[in-house]
């Protein structure tokens, strides 16, 4: 074959791929183990997979929430600078709806994975797993959602119902 | 010789080369009676100076500088908040770099791509991690697109109209060419499971925003942008990568992203279930809303300017988008939604991207409401104010997308108002 020939191939080669599929290299690096560490397991599902081991009640929480949270939530976790917590259950339907954790929030469970990664916000993961347990407890306790003497853990918070759990209707897929 | 008198020789060969007049003839006078005192006095300064010294990153005019993202955060909280696109100052349809509106959750991190990495797992074949070298040779593609911010114009939702400037109402929308690297690809490098319906994405933010997407979605026209308008994104907006997903709301483009967890269902977080989701009066809220239908806003004239001239011809211009496809019609009304005039758009008319459009106004000096109203593709018509609060009420806070009525008073005055 001719130089100009083979060239000629070699470009027919490019551009067909061009079109039809895209040329190109595998470059990601396995990563079965990457994919095992703590780091990478930080969501928390509904069915509470993904919540590390640890126990908390709201009693503890009562008094994280005073020294963590109290300062942008309020003391009762209402009223400050940050989004009300607690109180306003069943106002949805009502002329003024106050969205709270315990008014709206449709799992428990979202509250372990937010107060985790997000809170205090000046110190994220700063708190430990019994701690987020107890202020979890805590917030949920304020609207009788859970007694004052249960222990939340990796067993029983995914079993909380919350009182907004059928409030929500998906609109994925789009419905229009 | 004087250097003024070789100037004027300069001057004069040069006129005579260009007029084709031989040197010598008598063109020489009127060349020669030019008073360089005359021209010194009557000259800018601009031009008898040599100018600043090259940059090695060009800045917006110093006359330009009032030209903001206008910012509203939390003051407990300063990392949580928005800056608004001042969309009334601009004109075209792409945003500058600078002023592409944010969001952040806590704060805007400080990310070195040398240790950056993503990780994309769960129900795939190998779960896989790249670097952002490598993911630099991947096959790329520009996109321009809006990203609009699920809570853009949700002043709107108060029942009295907030009187701020259009992009401070509005401007949590900004639109840019994106450029990277079909998600498609990284999905099917690392291989999708049958049973991945959804994946849960992850930024590396103070916040470690995390919210979950539907696959479908990821395998259609997501790209994970490296570039922004032709350099690497700006830290605000991601550095050193993010997801872009055309016409879908602000919160799902997450940047900073560091994982992609393919999954069944969605993982329920906060920013799916508490935030983002549209409270209806029944007392049911919309979740996962994601597309953002069609909306336009007049940028000008609008609140915060004046007409200088009664009567006199104005040119009124603005930007329409929709996330289901592309700007078909814009209208213009005068009267408050009485009688309807075609704006002119301007190509090209791209998908899920902002459409500039134009229309001259003849302004007799009358009361007057502008408005604009969008229609896309598909159909979608925007609803005006009270269409939209008979569907959804009061208290929807997200995905507010009614006509805009500015009020021009007789005096040339511009108000936001309710009511047309």
């Amino acid at each position: 074959m001719s130089m100009a020939f083979k060239l000629f191939l070699l470009l027919f080669i490019l551009s067909h791929n061009a079109y039809a599929e895209a040329l190109y290299q595998h470059l990601g690096n396995k990563a079965q183990a990457l994919s095992q560490q703590l780091q990478y397991n930080l969501t928390i599902s509904p069915d509470g997979q993904g919540l590390p081991i640890g126990k908390g009640n709201a009693t503890q929480g009562a008094k994280l929430f005073k020294q963590q949270c109290s300062s942008c939530h309020g003391p009762a976790g209402i009223g400050a600078s940050a989004e009300p917590l607690v109180g306003e259950v069943g106002s949805l339907r009502s002329n003024y709806p106050e969205k709270t954790v315990n008014s709206y929030w449709p799992y428990a469970t979202t509250l372990f994975d937010y107060i985790r990664r997000a809170m205090p916000i000046d110190a994220p993961f700063s708190l430990t797993a019994d701690e987020v347990y107890a202020l979890s407890a805590y917030i949920l306790n304020q609207d009788d959602i859970i007694a004052n003497d249960v222990e939340l853990n990796e067993e029983t918070l995914p079993k909380v119902i919350m009182p907004n759990i059928d409030g929500f209707i998906s609109f994925y897929p789009d419905p229009n | 010789m004087t250097s003024s008198s070789i100037q004027n020789r300069r001057q004069f060969l040069k006129t005579a080369a260009l007029s084709g007049v031989i040197a010598g003839s008598y063109s020489l006078p009127v060349i020669a009676g030019i008073d360089k005192f005359e021209l010194t006095d009557s000259l800018p300064d601009s031009m008898k100076t040599p100018g600043q010294d090259f940059t090695n990153y060009g800045q917006p005019s110093l006359h330009e500088q009032r030209v903001i993202r206008w910012i509203s955060a939390n003051p407990a909280a300063p990392g949580n908040g928005v800056s608004w696109t001042p969309l009334h100052d601009l004109q075209g349809t792409i945003t500058p770099n600078g002023l592409h509106y944010e969001r952040h959750h806590n704060g805007v991190p400080e990310i070195d791509p040398q240790t950056h990495t993503l990780l994309i797992d769960g129900l795939v074949e190998h779960p896989l991690s790249f670097n952002i070298a490598n993911l630099l040779r991947y096959p790329m593609k520009s996109r321009t697109c809006f990203i609009e911010c699920g809570g853009n114009s949700n002043s709107g939702w108060r029942s009295n109209p907030i009187q701020s400037q259009a992009g401070y109402a509005h401007g949590l929308v900004s639109n840019a060419e994106w450029t990277g690297i079909p998600l498609k690809l990284l999905l099917n490098e690392a291989g999708i499971k049958p049973s991945a319906k959804w994946a849960i994405a992850e930024g590396a933010d103070g916040a470690s925003l995390n919210v979950s997407i539907p696959i479908e979605k990821l395998l259609d026209d997501a790209l994970l942008a490296l570039y922004q308008n032709g350099e690497r994104l700006r830290p605000e907006n991601g550095y050193p990568i993010r997801l872009v997903l055309p016409g879908w709301e602000g919160i799902l483009n997450v940047k900073w992203l560091r994982q992609l967890r393919l999954s069944e269902h969605p993982a329920m977080t906060r920013d799916e279930t508490s935030q983002y989701t549209d409270l209806l009066p029944d007392g049911k809220a919309r979740q996962f809303s994601f597309i953002n239908d069609a909306k336009s806003l007049i940028t000008s004239p609008s609140l915060g300017m004046q007409l200088p001239d009664n009567p006199g011809i104005y040119q009124i211009s603005g930007l329409a988008w929709s996330g289901r496809g592309k700007i078909s019609r814009v209208e213009i009304s005068a009267d408050g939604g009485e009688t309807w005039v075609d704006a002119e758009l301007e190509g090209p008319i791209l998908d899920k991207a902002f459409t500039r459009f134009h229309l001259a106004w003849q302004w007799q000096g009358q009361y007057a409401i502008l408005q604009s109203r969008a229609t896309d593709e598909t159909g979608y018509v925007q609803p005006t104010r009270d269409v939209l609060l008979a569907n959804r009420g009061k208290h929807g806070f997200f995905h507010y997308n009614a006509i805009v009525s500015w009020e021009i008073t007789e005096e040339g005055d511009i108000n936001h108002v309710y009511g047309f």
